[in-house]
């Protein structure tokens, strides 16, 4: 693209061409290049070569899956049900998708505009986890073709696995609505677009309510299993609370980071606003990580402290909690914190990162790592290993198609020229 | 710009009553407490007596018409089996197995039979989502195959590590577990076919209450030769199928560490604030927004609906 810009070329960003004339769709997928062009610059860029290895290998094995069972590519354990399908793909996809309501809320529900440009990529980043988590548990459901049983068929509503169902496919639906207002603005659909707009605040504070509850809810998945998570990572009236806090920062630093990805390598997508106003807008989303995370701290130790289990800190798991909390709770705070003092975005960015690794780090540990700790640990399936890399190397893909076309890093000038 | 905050606060209460309206009373099966069916059905299994000859893991397999094991059930080598550090637990193709434990204080070995305990609050038909599973008044945990989903979350939640699933099937995955012998035996008053195959009476079948009695009478009338607990009268709030034995439990591998409530309990704390979520939420960010914007625009910068709705 970079190659491209330097003969003048320009990608598409308004509903009309220079001269008056309307955008194709076919032009648009495009982005306003000739075919040509765009094979070339899709051919330049070493990341499509890296998903082509990665899908050559793995969409295959994905499809094994589903013609050998899921016996064939797992350990098939008893003892760990939820492998990294779930460990990984819901536990922490779920967690990294909260942007979407925290910046929705601010925008929408606090008023603050100035928030704006972020807004549609915390909204779309919300709703690519979701969806995304969504594609992973179908992979791991052994009947995914009953996935809609729990809907519309067999209810049993006790179970927080229900509420989680509901509220994910509730929720996946209410994003689907928040980011279709940048779609109708790309296929120029204005009727569809003021529809949207009007149920904003509607939208938006069922946001708010169905992530409280299934962020919380995750957490309470795994109070059916007392004895069975390690006690440090298990707590029985705060495990919701503290998982529903840690997507506060979990959220805001994933938007931190895609942005800082977004800021090195799609460039030329952001317009001027998101590039100025990117700055000071990381910062004040370190600030809200800051908050978040130091919260999730004091609730930490209130978690321990309330079931009396100081003593398993002399342990080796004890040992490893520490090593979760000081360098990916503790130290990223510290760094977030001088971050925002100094004003320094790059580390603010850093910081972001390392919390971002700390939320991978603890849900992993809380679903696979202290999960059977009187047991064993189980060392996944390479081939379980294999697919969860290829789904997120999807999930990547699809994320930067989008990212290159909708008006989510850039505004679309017809409208900017009010 | 009064109209339009109206508007606004109408679609938010619409929304929320809709969020209401789509999450069904979740709090309806978790409240109160459950303390299993008067009349439902037990077994005490007295673990002194058994010997380990896994006959009934022979009844076991004849009558759930499971495959045939790697091993013929007269191999007692499967004893010296260790997978993971682990010794033998149920799988899709044994639904009851026997496992021998070296005892600290003697040299005789014991012998403990592990099965479903059919829980009077079972763990695993409160985590099921679509309510596969059904205690029946005799006592059962039995489980409907055709709803399950294959999510697995009841293997997460048992605390006895026991439902196993058939992973190796493409196209029909099911969870395959004890069910004390619902279908063929028990619902016709029949005890289930280990406990009438076992040659040494380990296994009691009878009313659970009537059982927890002799069970405690047997402890009291041999004084020294039990411990004095029987597993599984309290254990996650009781449960169908429980033990005495002579050595300490945690020596026949037992968890002594499980809670006395159902394990729903930990839970129920978090269902509660379900519903204050759905209703007070709504009300409390409609009234932040309020809040926030009074006397500010209300629509979005790139918004033209101020525009439109002015201009009709």
């Amino acid at each position: 693209m970079k190659k491209l810009e330097t003969f003048g070329i320009k990608p598409h960003d308004a509903s009309l061409k220079n001269d008056g004339q309307k955008w194709s769709i076919m032009e648009k997928l495009l982005l306003g290049l000739t075919l040509d062009q765009y094979i070339g610059q899709a051919l330049r860029n070493k990341l499509n070569w890296l998903f082509a290895i990665i899908f050559a290998i793995g969409i295959p094995v994905i499809l094994y899956r589903f013609v050998f069972s899921l016996g064939a590519v797992t350990h098939g354990s008893y003892d760990y049900p939820w492998g990294l399908f779930l460990g990984f793909g819901l536990f922490c996809m779920v967690p990294l998708s909260a942007s979407g309501f925290m910046l929705g809320t601010t925008v929408e529900i606090f008023g603050r505009h100035d928030f704006e440009p972020i807004e549609r990529l915390a909204l779309l980043n919300g709703l690519l986890g979701y969806f995304f988590a969504v594609v992973y548990l179908l992979v791991d459901l052994g009947q995914p073709w009953r996935l809609s049983y729990p809907m519309v068929y067999s209810f049993g509503p006790a179970a927080v696995l229900f509420l989680v169902g509901w509220h994910v496919a509730t929720y996946l639906s209410v994003q689907v609505m928040e980011v279709s207002t940048a779609f109708f603005e790309w296929i120029g659909f204005q009727r569809g677009y003021d529809f949207i707009r009007k149920g904003t605040i509607g939208l938006t504070v069922s946001g708010v309510i169905l992530s409280t509850l299934h962020q919380g809810a995750l957490g309470a998945l795994f109070l059916y299993a007392p004895g069975k998570v390690h006690p440090l990572w298990y707590s029985a009236p705060f495990q919701w609370i503290l998982f529903f806090i840690s997507s506060i920062p979990a959220g805001l630093c994933m938007v931190i980071s895609v942005s800082t990805i977004v800021i090195y390598t799609m460039k030329w997508r952001c317009d001027k606003r998101f590039i100025d106003n990117l700055d000071w807008i990381t910062i004040a989303l370190a600030k809200g990580a800051a908050m978040g995370l130091s919260t999730y701290i004091i609730m930490k130790f209130i978690a321990v402290a309330h079931d009396n289990e100081w003593a398993y800190f002399f342990t080796g798991w004890g040992a490893w909690w520490w090593f979760e909390m000081l360098g990916f709770v503790i130290l990223p705070l510290a760094i977030l914190s001088y971050g925002i003092r100094h004003k320094l975005v790059g580390l603010c960015r850093i910081g972001a990162f390392l919390t971002v690794f700390g939320i991978l780090l603890n849900r992993l540990n809380t679903a696979l790592i202290a999960f059977n700790w009187q047991l064993y640990q189980e060392i996944p399936h390479y081939l379980e290993i294999i697919i969860a890399i290829t789904i997120f190397a999807i999930y990547i893909a699809t994320y930067r198609f989008i990212l290159a076309r909708l008006p989510i890093l850039y505004k679309f000038r017809s409208q900017a020229e009010e | 710009m009064s109209k339009i905050t109206r508007r606004k606060f109408l679609a938010a209460s619409a929304a929320g009553g809709t969020a209401i309206m789509m999450a069904p009373t979740k709090k309806a099966f978790a409240a109160g407490s459950f303390e299993g069916f008067p009349d439902g059905m037990g077994v005490l299994v007295d673990l002194t007596r058994c010997v380990g000859c896994r006959t009934c893991e022979a009844a076991c397999n004849k009558e759930q018409q499971l495959p045939e094991p790697a091993k013929p059930f007269d191999d007692y080598s499967v004893f010296d089996e260790i997978h993971h550090g682990q010794k033998r637990r149920t799988t899709d193709k044994a639904y009851t197995i026997v496992n021998r434990y070296e005892l600290k204080d003697t040299e005789e070995p014991l012998y403990r039979k592990i099965q479903c305990n059919h829980c009077n609050e079972p763990a695993c038909l409160t985590s099921c989502f679509v309510n596969a599973y059904k205690k029946t008044p005799e006592g059962a945990v039995i489980y409907d195959s055709h709803v399950c989903v294959g999510c697995r979350n009841c293997m997460i939640a048992c605390p006895f590590h026991i439902p196993a699933y058939t992973y190796h099937s493409v196209l029909n995955p099911v969870i395959k577990k004890c069910i004390f012998c619902y279908d063929t035996r028990l619902k016709e008053g029949k005890p289930p076919a280990c406990v009438e195959s076992c040659p040494q009476q380990v296994m009691t079948f009878g009313k659970r209450k009537d059982l927890m009695k002799i069970a405690h009478e047997r402890i009291k009338k041999n004084p020294g030769k039990y411990v004095d607990h029987v597993y599984g009268e309290k254990e996650v709030g009781g449960t169908g199928w429980f033990y005495i034995s002579n050595a300490p439990f945690e020596e026949a591998g037992f968890d002594v560490h499980l809670p006395k409530k159902p394990i729903i309990d930990n839970v129920k704390d978090f269902l509660a604030i379900v519903p204050v979520v759905l209703t007070v939420w709504p009300a409390l960010f409609t009234g932040f927004h309020l809040l926030a914007t009074k006397g500010k625009s209300h629509g979005h910068g790139d918004d033209h609906s101020h525009d439109e709705q002015g201009g009709h």
